[in-house]
């Protein structure tokens, strides 16, 4: 038994490996043809710099990108456990974002009260924003794709509205508009002392940012409830097979609002990485998009949370790959064709390791009951 | 059963998304090809010069307000010896600031900064480089060694809107923005205000490709060529766009719209910039925004020694804004437009910035 799900997990790993790999091909060929040439380009992509500190800076901001897109990830991944395909974290995150800020630049509060607040705003806000979509589909069964695409464009126009209207604030005369900063006290410490700790030099500018930490926790706590709790057995019993758990007594109605509201509870979060660590104000600069690269992070991640952290990693890496491609005269847009090449290659892998995975078990099955000893250990 | 349908709806999904991340990526892919050019080994072997410049989102291929400023880039290279290198930000402009770093952190200096967007994030990277002197493009200084580069783009406008009253035939115009920042928001009201000096009753459609914040707007053909046909199908002859990239759409509706259908080109003399002769024909003028000018002498001055801290205006008095030529539509109005022009550089005529 632990053999075969041993045997699962590398043929997963390995699926995963020779899609990077093919994707990396494909995305040669692209390089290629735009005139460059692939050796320079990887080069340039692991090019990290040359003195500690540039090596420092580089780190960071890979895993200041990466922040985000592992919340993202994580939100996106919540309601396709339960086959509820959440397109709106998109606005989620960005009402959020908004609400957020505008509030936490409205108090003054100790800093572990005020985070907390800002934090909990941010969830509440994302929640509730999920909510409507959660009730369209369980009491109007309107399907959750189209309704929360139309509450992105929604969430968008309305974010624009307040940062030029109700919530406006700080300096006027430029062209640029932002809520009001937020007091020292609503701003994130940053977690340059993980770099101090070894030894190393602590980045420039804003440094790696502290919600990293809170990142990390967040996952963890996902990852206990969908894999150790009673909710997460219903959330993941549901998407397998919403006839079977609604017969084993498992209110779908119910499911589909919690799940939803986690999800938009969790998408909350994503733009608060840079507005409690860089910002300190929702502005015209905000980072856009965080939400549906989610969706390509959820599903490189296999909706697993280990998985979502290395698919952002991952993207985060290629991400900040494309300035120094710039410097080695290669066109940035390389980078997305090997993202979308790998979330590509990592679907089509997925379902052959998944198709190899089924033969093998039936072929131990039917081993199993031609013999009636156990099944092989070594097979 | 529902769980492939779901997984073949997640690739789907997953695939249009990249797919219009591609497109999106498209212009940009002229940016290697092109800059393939300028060898990073005649560092030394110039004059030392070593000049960077990040666009801002949209960037290299618009043949608008981008490759305006990299004509001044490239002037500095050919007139100057600059060894000169250009970065585009990602789509989401998400590493804005980090750029400016990488720039610094690679000796570039000086360093311009392409757009409003980068004022905040330029107002950090300053004050961490004080040694490196940076410019900014369509927004005031923002510390000590930051030099800022406004254009009176509501000028400009006021005369592309008196050209547009005073040629139109059906006393209908439009007007096509990119996203609805304070910055197109000059552009529509400089060209409100100067078609409405010239025909008090005439009517103008505006239409704004997306909100505040979304850079997407400038990069949209696409919408850009829906909103123009709206306005040329309910009867606008003339429409003057300010959308960057998505004026390509524009002028696409113009020349399918038919015969005596214009376009107002931006920031760039579009007549020549455009590539395809059909779209070349329909541009009636473009409101020049001379911000190769800006860039070109900011680093000229830049070599010469001199500091930053202040704003640099360009202006009517100063040809930093105007009206381009080519193609000798304008002949018939030109007296009509010198007119206006001598107005507001007299102060006569003051043009508003908001609409």
């Amino acid at each position: 038994m632990r053999s075969a799900a041993l045997q699962r997990a590398a043929l997963t790993l390995a699926g995963a490996v020779v899609a990077v790999l093919l994707a990396f091909v494909v995305s040669s060929a692209a390089i290629v043809i735009a005139g460059g040439s692939p050796v320079t380009a990887l080069q340039a992509m692991f090019d990290f710099g040359e003195t500690t500190v540039a090596v420092v800076n580089a780190v960071t901001q890979m895993l200041n990108r990466a922040t985000p897109l592992f919340i993202a990830g994580l939100a996106v991944a919540i309601g396709f456990r339960m086959n509820l395909f959440n397109i709106g974290v998109e606005g989620q995150y960005r009402i959020a974002a908004i609400v957020a800020a505008f509030v936490g630049g409205q108090l003054a509060l100790p800093a572990p009260i005020h985070l907390t607040v800002i934090i909990l705003v941010a969830m509440v806000t994302g929640g509730l924003y999920a909510l409507v979509p959660a009730m369209l589909k369980v009491y109007r069964g309107v399907n959750e794709v189209i309704s929360t695409i139309m509450l992105n464009f929604i969430a968008l126009s309305m974010a624009a509205y307040l940062v030029r209207g109700p919530f406006a604030g700080g300096q006027e005369e430029g062209l640029t508009t932002s809520t009001p900063p937020l007091p020292p006290s609503g701003q994130f410490p940053n977690a340059n002392f993980l770099f101090q700790m070894f030894g190393l030099p602590a980045p420039r500018g804003t440094g790696l940012w502290g919600f990293l930490l809170v990142a990390v926790l967040v996952g963890v706590v996902i990852w206990v409830l969908l894999e150790r709790t009673r909710f997460g057995f219903e959330i993941r019993a549901s998407g397998l097979n919403g006839p079977a758990a609604l017969a084993s007594g498992v209110n779908p109605r119910q499911m589909v609002i919690s799940a939803m509201v986690l999800s938009g509870a969790v998408a909350g979060l994503i733009g608060l990485p840079e507005i409690l660590g860089r910002t300190y104000s929702y502005g015209t600069g905000f980072t856009p998009q965080l939400g549906f690269l989610g969706i390509a992070v959820a599903l490189l991640g296999r909706n697993k949370p280990l998985g979502i952290a290395l698919a952002a990693l991952l993207f985060a890496f290629l991400d900040r790959a494309a300035t120094p491609l710039q410097f080695a005269d290669i066109p940035p847009s390389v980078v997305s064709i090997i993202q979308g090449a790998i979330v590509l290659m990592v679907v089509i892998a997925g379902e052959v390791t998944r198709r190899i995975a089924l033969r093998q078990e039936e072929r131990r099955a039917a081993a199993g009951a031609a013999a009636p000893a156990p099944a092989g250990v070594n097979a | 059963m529902l769980r492939k349908r779901f997984g073949r709806l997640a690739v789907t999904t997953l695939a249009g998304a990249m797919l219009m991340a591609v497109t999106a990526c498209g212009g940009g892919g002229d940016t290697g090809a092109t800059s393939a050019s300028p060898g990073a080994s005649d560092a030394g072997a110039g004059s030392g010069l070593k000049v960077g410049l990040a666009f801002d989102v949209g960037g290299r291929g618009d043949k608008s307000f981008n490759d305006s400023a990299y004509a001044g880039l490239e002037r500095a290279k050919t007139e100057l010896g600059a060894d000169i290198r250009e970065l585009s930000p990602a789509g989401d402009g998400s590493n804005r600031g980090a750029m400016l770093q990488q720039l610094a952190d690679a000796g570039y200096n000086p360093i311009i900064a392409v757009g409003f967007a980068y004022e905040p994030e330029l107002k950090t990277v300053a004050a961490e480089y004080p040694d490196v002197q940076f410019a900014i493009v369509d927004a005031g200084s923002v510390g000590p060694n930051v030099t800022g580069l406004t254009f009176a783009e509501q000028q400009g406008s006021y005369l592309a809107g008196v050209a547009a009253a005073a040629k139109t035939k059906t006393n209908h115009i439009g007007f096509v923005g990119g996203p609805e920042s304070k910055l197109i928001q000059k552009f529509e009201a400089g060209y409100v205000a100067g078609a409405k000096a010239t025909k008090p009753d005439i009517k103008i459609d505006i239409s704004y490709l997306g909100a505040d914040g979304d850079f997407a707007a400038f990069k949209a053909p696409d919408k850009g060529k829906i909103a123009a046909e709206k306005m040329y199908q309910a009867g606008a002859d003339i429409v003057y766009h300010a959308s960057g990239d998505s004026g390509q759409g524009v002028f696409q509706a113009a020349a399918a719209a038919g015969a005596d259908k214009w376009a107002i080109g931006v920031d760039s003399d579009q007549a020549q910039t455009v590539k395809e002769p059909e779209l070349q024909k329909i541009i009636l003028t473009s409101m020049l925004k001379r911000v190769d000018n800006g860039v070109f002498e900011f680093i000229k001055a830049n070599k010469g020694g001199a500091k930053g801290g202040q704003t640099v205006a360009y202006d009517l008095k100063v040809d930093g804004v105007g009206l381009s030529t080519t193609g000798d539509h304008l002949s018939d109005v030109q007296a009509q437009i010198d007119e206006a022009k001598q107005k507001i550089i007299s102060g006569e005529i003051t043009v508003p910035e908001t609409p």
